[in-house]
């Protein structure tokens, strides 16, 4: 792409001049404590997911392990069940949501032109609460009264009847809820104020699109999920009532306030994903990205709808006709700007001179396999049918389906895509591919079988199961652990690449495109201290 | 369509440049943007507290979850009585958590008519040998049925203190509006006894 690639050496030169005297890093590990650089918090972010990863990993191998064979073998119910709800916590709030911020970290500000994230100390502490509130979140494991088991969703009655513990699972949410605004706000604060000259919203690239709305989702609904369990807290601690029916208060109310956030919170876990595979396919099908100005309004509608959709989650709890209609109607208009989206990737795709990297491997993989999720989604909407379907395996292959060979997937795609201009080497692609290809083999073998148990009425969130789901149920936990150890080959493919390998150029990819390709390979500690200068023809995105 | 970063020229161009992006960016304050972000994260978390009251209300008005209604014994006198037409009203009780407690209806089905105004009871015997306060919580099935379903005076409306092994009957008077749904003739009145968290706090809070 003739567009983009022509004046890295002057980046490069001036990027060097910088690095090797005063601005570079301060050694040591309180580096890492003390930063207040964007790419350091970002790292910090990314290998704190991984981390997380491999322990959220576990816990869904426990659980497979369990569900190997009907009957109880491995585990008693009760840690099974902890085991189901810590694995929900720690993929949704330790895994997809930080990774999340760690790309926009290092991306946001190179994406538009500018020098760090607008509040840098404030960057730092988003990051640092986190390694305590989960420390917190999963010490109740190991204490007397057990880790949360009632599910991620915390319903009441059955939460509040959890034994002192309760307390710490609270503490750790409202934590990690604290970090998700206060980055969010940062994000937010970046994009409205630090954009280079020229950088006018509709030049923004659309990862920085689909996050400025993922962070006003984040501010707009993290604040409600604390309010809530704030509630519970105070119900099972202070003697209020507000979701104990003995005192007039009443557990659906609880469903109401948490689906409020929790609908919200399915699209803060995959926008950002949108706008990673809009910054990808374009790359590798060497042509623009089709139909931007739609995907930045489907981005809008699906933000707004994910506000009055919430009690499709909530149809089996008993609700006026009226009310069933107007949920299930609302739900399914979510698919039309969806369906805009993935046509617009498809559309790119068409006659695009397209190769396929690792990083595009990924990408389409998303493409497919998220749009599977998303038909079953349409199929968990239809009133009817849900109250058929609802809290069986079918609901767990829907929402695995868009959040593992969804989100994750876009998140992969992002490391391949990105490491090179991270650490200034290539990465090893025939190891990458394999990557690829053996969890794509494995994510199928684990997801796809549940929803034939699903539909044939196997309930989710139980140790054991009866006799017929005995099959499937094998079949998946044969995938789920092909698919967590094949994610071995990741951590191995990113740490032999921190480590060396073929040099990258500035540019990485040949058809990449956008700011952060004009800086160089590994990005210098500081990037466009001085503003870039972006004249009408210059390509942002 | 090159991109170019401004100081791509010697140094003192570059400080020139420098001085005048910053100068051009300068005027954006964080703060404010912060802080307005700030608000809504406050102003969302009291809304997640204000969906309790609203809660109630939409359900007070749509009868949603089943809640039944209170109406003044003088509104009463004033409702036209259908004698074309019969509801049954089915008494179901059930015991939260296993509680140890006797709570039967004291009597199983009535046949009503709409608009006239009715009364039955419910035994309740506390088993233990603690004093208790206990609180019931109507349901009206169907839902739709919910807001017709009106009661004068019911033991559900205050928290009803049990001495040890003390028992009592506890009446409930209630009428069905005569706009009731044509299609509705079965209407069940469940009620669930729950032991009160705040023991000794005094009866009437609800």
């Amino acid at each position: 792409m003739s567009s983009t690639d022509v004046t890295h050496h002057a980046a490069d030169d001036q990027g060097h001049d910088h690095d090797h005297d005063e601005h570079g890093p301060a050694p040591g590990l309180m580096r890492w404590v003390t930063t207040t650089n964007h790419k350091d918090i970002g790292t910090l972010y990314l290998w704190f997911s991984l981390v997380m990863f491999f322990i959220g990993g576990a816990m869904a191998l426990v659980i497979r392990a369990e569900l190997f064979q009907p009957g109880i073998q491995i585990v008693d119910p009760m840690f099974f069940n902890s085991m189901t709800t810590m694995h929900a916590i720690v993929m949704i709030f330790g895994v997809v949501m930080p990774a999340f911020v760690g790309l926009a970290n290092w991306m946001i500000p190179m994406m538009i032109g500018a020098p760090d994230m607008a509040l840098p100390r404030l960057n730092n502490w988003s990051f640092w609460i986190m390694p305590f509130a989960f420390t917190i979140m999963l010490s109740t494991l190991f204490m007397d009264s057990g880790g949360p088991a009632g599910g991620w969703t915390l319903y009441p009655p059955l939460v509040l009847q959890m034994g002192d513990s309760f307390a710490y699972v609270i503490f750790a949410i409202h934590f990690l809820g604290i970090s998700s605004v206060m980055g969010s706000i940062n994000i937010v604060a970046t994009i409205f104020n630090m954009r280079a000259p020229g950088m006018t919203f509709m030049k923004m690239p659309m990862f920085v699109w689909t996050w400025l709305i993922t962070a006003y989702l984040l501010i707009a609904t993290i604040p409600v999920f604390a309010g809530a369990v704030t509630m519970l807290l105070t119900d099972r601690f202070f003697g209020t009532s507000f979701f104990s029916a003995a005192g007039g208060g009443d557990p659906v109310m609880f469903q109401h306030i948490f689906w409020f956030f929790g609908h919200p919170e399915v699209y803060i876990l995959i926008l950002p994903a949108f706008g990673i595979v809009s910054s990808i396919i374009p790359t590798f099908a060497r042509k623009p990205l089709f139909g931007y100005d739609s995907m930045v309004y489907a981005t809008a509608s699906i933000a707004f709808l994910s506000f009055i959709v919430w009690a499709h989650h909530m149809f089996t709890t008993g609700m006026p006709l009226a009310g069933e209609l107007f949920f299930m109607f609302s739900t399914m208009m979510i698919s039309v700007p969806t369906g805009v989206k993935v046509f617009n990737w498809v559309a790119t795709m068409w006659r695009g001179s397209m190769t396929f990297e690792t990083p595009m491997l990924f990408a389409i993989g998303f493409v497919i396999m998220f749009t599977v999720g998303g038909l079953s989604g349409l199929m968990l909407a239809i009133t009817p049918a849900d109250i058929q379907y609802h809290d069986t395996y079918f609901v767990v292959a829907h929402f695995h389906y868009v959040l593992v060979p969804g989100a994750v997937y876009s998140l992969m795609a992002a490391t391949y895509y990105w490491l090179p201009k991270w650490t200034g080497n290539m990465y090893d692609e025939t190891l990458g591919k394999w990557h690829f290809w053996i969890s794509t083999v494995f994510v199928n073998v684990l997801f796809f079988p549940m929803h034939f148990v699903g539909l044939a009425g196997m309930p989710r969130r139980i140790p054991d199961y009866s006799l017929q789901f005995a099959d499937w149920n094998m079949i998946a936990t044969i995938g789920a652990f092909g698919f967590g150890f094949s994610q071995l080959m990741f951590v191995y493919i990113i740490v032999k690449c921190v480590r060396g390998g073929e040099k990258a150029t500035s540019e990485v990819w040949e058809g990449a495109r956008g700011l952060e390709w004009t800086v160089a390979s590994p990005a210098p500690y500081h990037t466009f201290e001085t503003a870039p200068v972006l004249d009408a023809g210059t390509v942002t995105r | 369509m090159n991109v170019e970063t401004a100081h791509a020229g010697d140094a003192s161009a570059s400080a020139v440049a420098q001085s005048s992006q910053v100068s051009a960016v300068k005027p954006k304050s964080h703060l404010k943007v912060a802080g307005q972000m700030l608000g809504l994260a406050i102003g969302m978390f009291g809304f997640g507290y204000a969906m309790v009251p609203l809660y109630n209300i939409i359900c007070d008005i749509t009868g949603l979850n089943g809640k039944t209604g209170r109406v003044s014994v003088e509104s009463v006198a004033s409702a036209q009585v259908l004698d074309d037409r019969e509801v049954i009203v089915e008494f179901v009780s059930s015991i939260n958590q296993g509680g140890s407690w006797i709570f039967r209806p004291e009597v199983k089905t009535m046949s009503v008519q709409p608009g006239k105004l009715y009364t039955t009871s419910y035994f309740a015997q506390n088993l233990t040998d603690e004093f208790v306060v206990a609180q019931a919580t109507p349901s009206v099935s169907p839902f739709a049925a919910a807001k017709y379903f009106n009661k004068t005076e019911c033991f559900c409306f205050t928290r009803q203190p049990f001495e040890a092994q003390g028992s009592k009957d506890m009446p409930i008077t209630f009428i069905i509006d005569e706009d009731l749904p044509i299609n509705i003739d079965r209407v069940t009145l469940s009620y669930t006894f729950f032991r009160s968290p705040e023991q000794g706090e005094g009866a009437d809070q609800s």
